[in-house]
């Protein structure tokens, strides 16, 4: 059974990974990707590391949700809606995907995989938990302001009505009439 | 319970989903048709004559629509109410035991990220595709204080699996130490299906935005999903909050059942004290204030667990 299921996740892994070259549509692409990462989530709960596995499943759902966003924000309109061949720089890229390709598939058959040394843990969870708040606390600790800031950053250049758009690039800018705040065409539910 | 009998349950679980959902739009119609003047017995009915109607209509197709994409949205929200609840315990019955239950049904809760955004994608319409990108706008919104409030039980209990969450209510359920934690989920449970304060993604403001194009039995679909993403919402609220089976006389499987009826009657009755949100409106809303009270509240239930020793 589990063998059976094993081969099912991974043959629409593989068949959802290719049709993200072979649709039309940026839509199709951006969601043959999810449900390639949703089997190839599926395969880590059959690992039996299920929080891993569905938290894969969850983030990269929830990436292609805002691919969605981004697309529409970066691109404009027209590329996003309309069909259009998802290969670029074709021959260098398959000549690439073909290396890479041979590369793995020749490491994976031709290491001498060890035995397994170790037993899991009984809450593998928990143990995930432990390791990535405790010895690895530091590395997350860099790690987290850094993405975070990237995210503002981009959010920052891509937003057109932002603060820094109203206020200029020292937020000290005032409005046209007098006012102590120049005008916001859209106010926040907070009133600001 | 064995297997087969589980195996039974299983078949009348979306069944059983859809019908408590069509007692919830009965509900709401009614008491919609009250505030209208209408008598209440043809509000009751209200959903099954639509629903009548929409199974004799014909469907209607725009040029140019993604037909695939838009019915894998439709037909994705009744699956994703249905693998809701498939991790929520009756008792000590529950259809799936995963030891990441709580992630799992957030990983559903996501999964309706994509499914309305496909909706609105489908259709090739303008104003579906608006009502799609509110949908999103909405979701970065309540995303973030769901997540935190969804810790907030698994932090009581200290797991992830729904069971240890119920029974570690045994002494006090986790509604009366965690409020804040179950008004963010309460209002996120309406946030995802779409509806009351939170539906600008369908709003009449954007010609129905991604329901606007869907005609027929796809209409019929996705209300139908809609109130069924209520409900498991709902269902999923008394293992977390309300002490799942636990009660008295009856037994615990009925009392899960009760008790999510109160919760969507609660919902039903609350919804008409707010008026629409715009997502644009609401994400300062949710994340200056809602998510400042929402990492209170976890920081709260984690100070009394390591202070007790365990959940009150």
């Amino acid at each position: 059974m589990s063998v059976v299921l094993f081969w099912f996740f991974s043959i629409v892994a593989v068949a959802s990974a290719a049709a993200v070259f072979i649709v039309n549509s940026m839509a199709r692409a951006s969601y043959a990707l999810a449900l390639s990462f949703i089997a190839v989530g599926a395969i880590i709960v059959q690992l039996e590391l299920d929080y891993i596995g569905v938290i894969t499943i969850l983030m990269m759902v929830m990436e292609m949700a805002i691919m969605a966003v981004f697309m529409v924000m970066y691109m404009g309109m027209n590329p996003a809606l309309m069909p259009m061949d998802m290969r670029h720089n074709k021959h260098r890229s398959a000549i690439i995907a073909v290396f890479v390709f041979v590369l793995l598939a020749a490491g994976a058959l031709l290491i001498p995989w060890p035995e397994r040394m170790g037993v899991p843990a009984a809450n593998v969870t928990a143990s995930l938990g432990e390791s990535l708040m405790g010895s690895k606390m530091l590395v997350m600790l860099v790690i987290s302001p850094v993405l975070f800031a990237t995210i503002i950053a981009s959010l920052v250049l891509a937003n057109p009505r932002g603060r820094y758009d109203r206020r200029g690039d020292n937020l000290d800018r005032r409005g046209a009439d007098g006012r102590s705040e120049p005008e916001d065409p859209i106010r926040g539910g907070l009133g600001r | 319970m064995d297997s087969v009998n589980g195996a039974v349950w299983v078949l009348v679980l979306p069944f059983a989903l859809a019908a408590v959902a069509l007692l919830a739009a009965a509900a709401n119609a009614a008491l919609d048709g009250r505030t209208r003047g209408v008598s209440t017995t043809s509000g009751w009915v209200a959903p099954l004559q639509e629903s009548a109607r929409l199974l004799r209509q014909q469907r209607r197709t725009l040029p140019g629509a993604d037909s695939l994409l838009w019915r894998i949205g439709g037909a994705g929200l009744v699956v994703a109410a249905v693998l809701k609840v498939l991790v929520v315990p009756f008792g000590g019955f529950t259809f799936a035991d995963l030891s990441v239950g709580l992630v799992w049904f957030n990983a559903m809760d996501v999964l309706l990220w994509a499914l309305w955004w496909l909706l609105g994608w489908g259709a090739n319409s303008a104003w579906s595709l608006v009502g799609g990108y509110r949908f999103l706008a909405q979701a970065l919104s309540y995303e973030l204080p769901l997540m935190f409030a969804l810790t907030a039980p698994a932090i009581g209990a200290g797991s992830l699996r729904l069971l240890d969450i119920q029974d570690a209510q045994s002494g006090l359920w986790f509604v009366v130490w965690m409020p804040v934690a179950f008004l963010v989920f309460a209002a996120s449970v309406v946030a995802f299906s779409s509806w009351g304060p939170f539906q600008t993604a369908t709003g009449r403001d954007a010609a129905g935005g991604v329901i606007g194009e869907l005609s027929g039995v796809d209409r019929l679909v996705v209300l139908a999903g809609r109130y069924m993403i209520l409900v498991a919402g709902a269902a999923f609220s008394v293992p977390l909050f309300f002490g799942g089976g636990s009660g008295p006389w009856l037994p615990a499987g009925v009392w899960v059942v009760i008790k999510t009826l109160a919760v969507v009657a609660l919902l039903l009755t609350v919804r008409r004290l707010f008026p629409t949100l715009r997502p644009e409106r609401l994400a300062e809303v949710a994340l200056v204030l809602i998510m400042p009270l929402v990492l209170v509240q976890v920081a709260v239930a984690a100070v009394i667990v390591v202070v007790n020793g365990g959940a009150l």
